[in-house]
């Protein structure tokens, strides 16, 4: 593996060696006090984020850290590209300084496509850490450790995924990701919420998050953005949280088992209630958690691994 | 003088001897070399009349790293144009006589094509305030176009007033059909690629809505009005509907329209980035169609020359557009001809009579006959060539087409009798 740029495309072999990875870290970590393997000694990471951002940087860096590598951290302000530089030159001079690795998160969909033809006749790999509207792999990995972690696998389970589909990254890496590992995806948002091409993927579609509960194995709540809410997208907040929010009342609904993730930062009250996201059914801070192991098999994969996987 | 030895009429029936004098076709027939005469030798070349253009981006004033009125007349030329029109949304933008003359004046000291400068047809392309028509008309440019191209006269009541005062001018009103309301942020077409890829959708009821608010507009004031870049089927039939009923209505599609689609998004290179966007591949095979029909009555190439840096970034800040001029012939055999919907005399009028009547050029589009103005183009259809951006003649390369191998080569070009362009250099 070169780069890790999307969940469309990513085989169910290569996906699953990375769970399997991360789960293998996370045992080796257990219980140590120092917890720093020195796999990638020597080998230089560099964090590009045109984005605010706090856990998934801090997720990454700390991946990098654990694995002894050296790790630094460029964002826009305060950088070259304050000052006008293009993604291009940023990226070329990131690889010519001696990135092995670069990890950018862009608000333009497709950014780290294009860093990685940009990069192609060098070493330097490329970790996409969300790009605009498309997709954030390493967040629909996470998510899927979190789920194999709690339901024991992924195969036959049923995930429901709730809300703003349409601008979510999140949403488009777990749909790739959840079924080629075997899962059926429901998608639960008004239709304003909902991509034009969303009867071509391969997910069942939904409306009515009530009618979805009782059925599926986990739930796995979008953050709504603030611009979207005075989109027109639906007629108000409040209207939004009566029909698409997991209130306790609708946590009464879900199975026994059902695990609710949400990969932040929540807006309680609104797409989740307070109660709901701190009760034991959620596995968010799980989710941060297995984060970090994620990315460090990630970073395996990509700078450690003897195999040109794909 | 120049002779053309051995071609053939619109593909047409036996080789056949043209003498071109004094600008005009001086005889046709089986005519012998005389001293003094430029023979081009036409064996199993195909003669059509020189191609008029009615959607050329020249980029002067304002871009000229990017293409030069000088640099684009000769992509024209070798492209088999004897007239092209440049829209208007230079810098500053041509919403006034002089800068429509600077183009015209520009189109006439380089002479390779005939350069009709497109006027605004509002203030600084705003849509808030018609600019000075009849001045533009008027002038030594005599603007005969005019439209806000790159963006659309989206406010009914100023795009009503255009149609409106266009009837008093004989001018004709050619419209950027985009709903802006409905693209804020658009990226990509809607639909299934747009989705899985994250880009903001361009929904093609925003094309098509327009078109039928104009058409319905254009018929109740009585005016003509032509329909920039068609990009959707749904355009089509709203348009073969409106022309059934009796509305003064012209249509154009563009070659990357006819032969491209949405699926070349999936590497994110911008240089499938263009406005209106690649729509899907059923689209394209109702555009052929309509094309075919007549309910689309021409091609126009919206050549759309862009620097490196505007077009090698990610795709949301790229710009939009591609090169057109010298590959439209060929994507017009690619996508028309190859498959039967159009004969070479289909392509004469698609390229050249159609336009030049749309556009009330006198001397374009004209038969192929004696006394007629020698604006011909000889075409080899049996050769191909591989596109390759950097040996285009416009300033920018940015062409979708780079690598490809399309059929038909344009061996030569004349204009009122005057070569401007012979196998591949344009001539000045």
């Amino acid at each position: 593996m070169k780069h890790l740029l999307s969940c469309d495309g990513l085989s169910r072999d290569t996906a699953t060696a990375v769970l399997d990875t991360a789960e293998a870290l996370k045992q080796t970590l257990l219980g140590r006090e120092v917890r720093k393997l020195p796999t990638l000694r020597g080998r230089t990471v560099i964090t590009m984020f045109y984005e605010n951002s706090t856990r998934t940087r801090v997720s990454f860096e700390i991946a990098g850290k654990w694995m002894s590598a050296d790790v630094i951290n460029v964002s826009s302000s305060g950088s070259s590209v304050s000052k006008g530089e293009s993604l291009r030159d940023t990226a070329l001079t990131l690889a010519a300084a001696g990135a092995d690795c670069v990890i950018v998160r862009h608000p333009a969909s497709g950014a780290a496509h294009r860093l990685a033809s940009w990069l192609s006749g060098t070493h330097t790999s490329v970790v996409n850490a969300g790009d605009g509207m498309h997709e954030h792999p390493t967040q629909a990995l996470l998510d899927a450790a979190t789920l194999r972690e709690r339901l024991g696998g992924l195969d036959g389970r049923r995930i429901a995924i709730v809300g703003d589909v349409l601008h979510s990254r999140v949403a488009r890496s777990n749909v790739h990701l959840l079924t080629t590992l075997g899962a059926e995806v429901v998608l639960v948002a008004p239709p304003t919420l909902l991509p034009a091409g969303v009867n071509s993927w391969p997910v069942t579609v939904s409306h009515e998050l009530d009618a979805e509960l009782s059925a599926v194995d986990a739930v796995m709540m979008l953050r709504v953005q603030a611009e979207r809410m005075h989109g027109g997208f639906f007629p108000s907040a409040r209207e939004y949280s009566i029909a698409y929010g997991l209130s306790e009342a609708r946590l009464r609904l879900l199975p026994d088992h059902a695990v609710v993730l949400h990969p932040g930062p929540m807006l309680r009250g609104m797409e989740i209630a307070s109660t709901v996201a701190d009760s034991p059914r959620a596995a968010i801070t799980d989710q941060v958690r297995n984060g970090v192991h994620v990315r460090m098999a990630v970073l395996y994969h990509l700078l450690a691994g003897e195999e040109e996987v794909a | 003088m120049t002779l053309i030895k051995g071609a053939v009429l619109y593909g047409e029936g036996d080789p056949v001897d043209i003498l071109v004098e004094d600008g005009q076709v001086a005889e046709i027939g089986e005519l012998k070399k005389k001293t003094g005469q430029d023979v081009i030798d036409a064996q199993g070349l195909v003669v059509l009349p020189g191609f008029v253009d009615l959607h050329t981006h020249l980029r002067e004033p304002g871009r000229e790293d990017t293409e030069t009125v000088e640099t684009g007349s000769a992509a024209a030329a070798l492209g088999g144009y004897t007239a092209v029109f440049a829209m208007a949304n230079t810098d500053p933008v041509a919403d006034n006589p002089v800068v429509v003359e600077h183009v015209w004046r520009r189109g006439r000291e380089v002479g390779l094509v005939d350069v009709h400068p497109i006027g605004a047809v509002t203030v600084g392309l705003k849509g808030e305030r018609l600019a000075e028509l009849g001045a533009m008309a008027r002038s030594n440019a005599s603007v005969r176009i005019f439209s806000d191209d790159g963006m659309c006269v989206a406010d009914p009541l100023i795009m009503r007033r255009a149609l409106e005062y266009s009837r008093g001018l004989d001018v004709l009103i050619a419209q950027h059909a985009e709903e802006p309301r409905l693209t804020v942020g658009a990226q990509a077409h809607e639909g299934e690629t747009a989705a899985r890829l994250g880009l903001a959708g361009w929904p093609a009821a925003a094309e098509e809505s327009i078109v039928a608010r104009d058409c319905l507009l254009a018929g109740h004031v009585g005016a003509r009005l032509h329909v920039c870049h068609v990009s959707t089927a749904g355009t089509a039939d709203v348009l073969r509907w409106a022309k059934a009923r009796g509305t003064q209505v012209s249509a154009e599609v563009t070659p990357h329209h006819l032969l491209l689609d949405d699926d070349r998004l999936n590497t994110y290179d911008p240089v499938n980035k263009v406005n209106p966007p690649l729509r899907t591949s059923s689209d394209t095979k109702s555009l052929r169609e309509a094309l075919a029909e007549g309910v689309i009555d021409c091609v126009a190439t919206d050549h759309a020359p862009h620097a490196p840096q505007d077009k090698d970034c990610e795709w949301s800040a790229a710009r939009p557009g591609m090169l057109g001029l010298q590959t439209a012939l060929s994507v017009v055999i690619e996508t028309m001809v190859k498959p039967g919907l159009l004969d070479w005399r289909g392509v004469a009028r698609v390229m050249s009579e159609r336009p030049a009547e749309i556009a009330g050029l006198p001397d374009h589009g004209r038969p192929i006959a004696v006394g007629e103005p020698a604006n011909l183009v000889l075409v080899d259809p049996k050769a191909t060539w591989t596109v390759n951006g950097a040996r285009l003649a416009s300033l920018a390369g940015n062409t979708p087409y780079e690598g490809m191998e399309l059929p038909g080569v344009i061996k030569a070009t004349l204009l009122r009798g005057k070569v401007t362009a012979r196998d591949g250099r344009a001539v000045r």
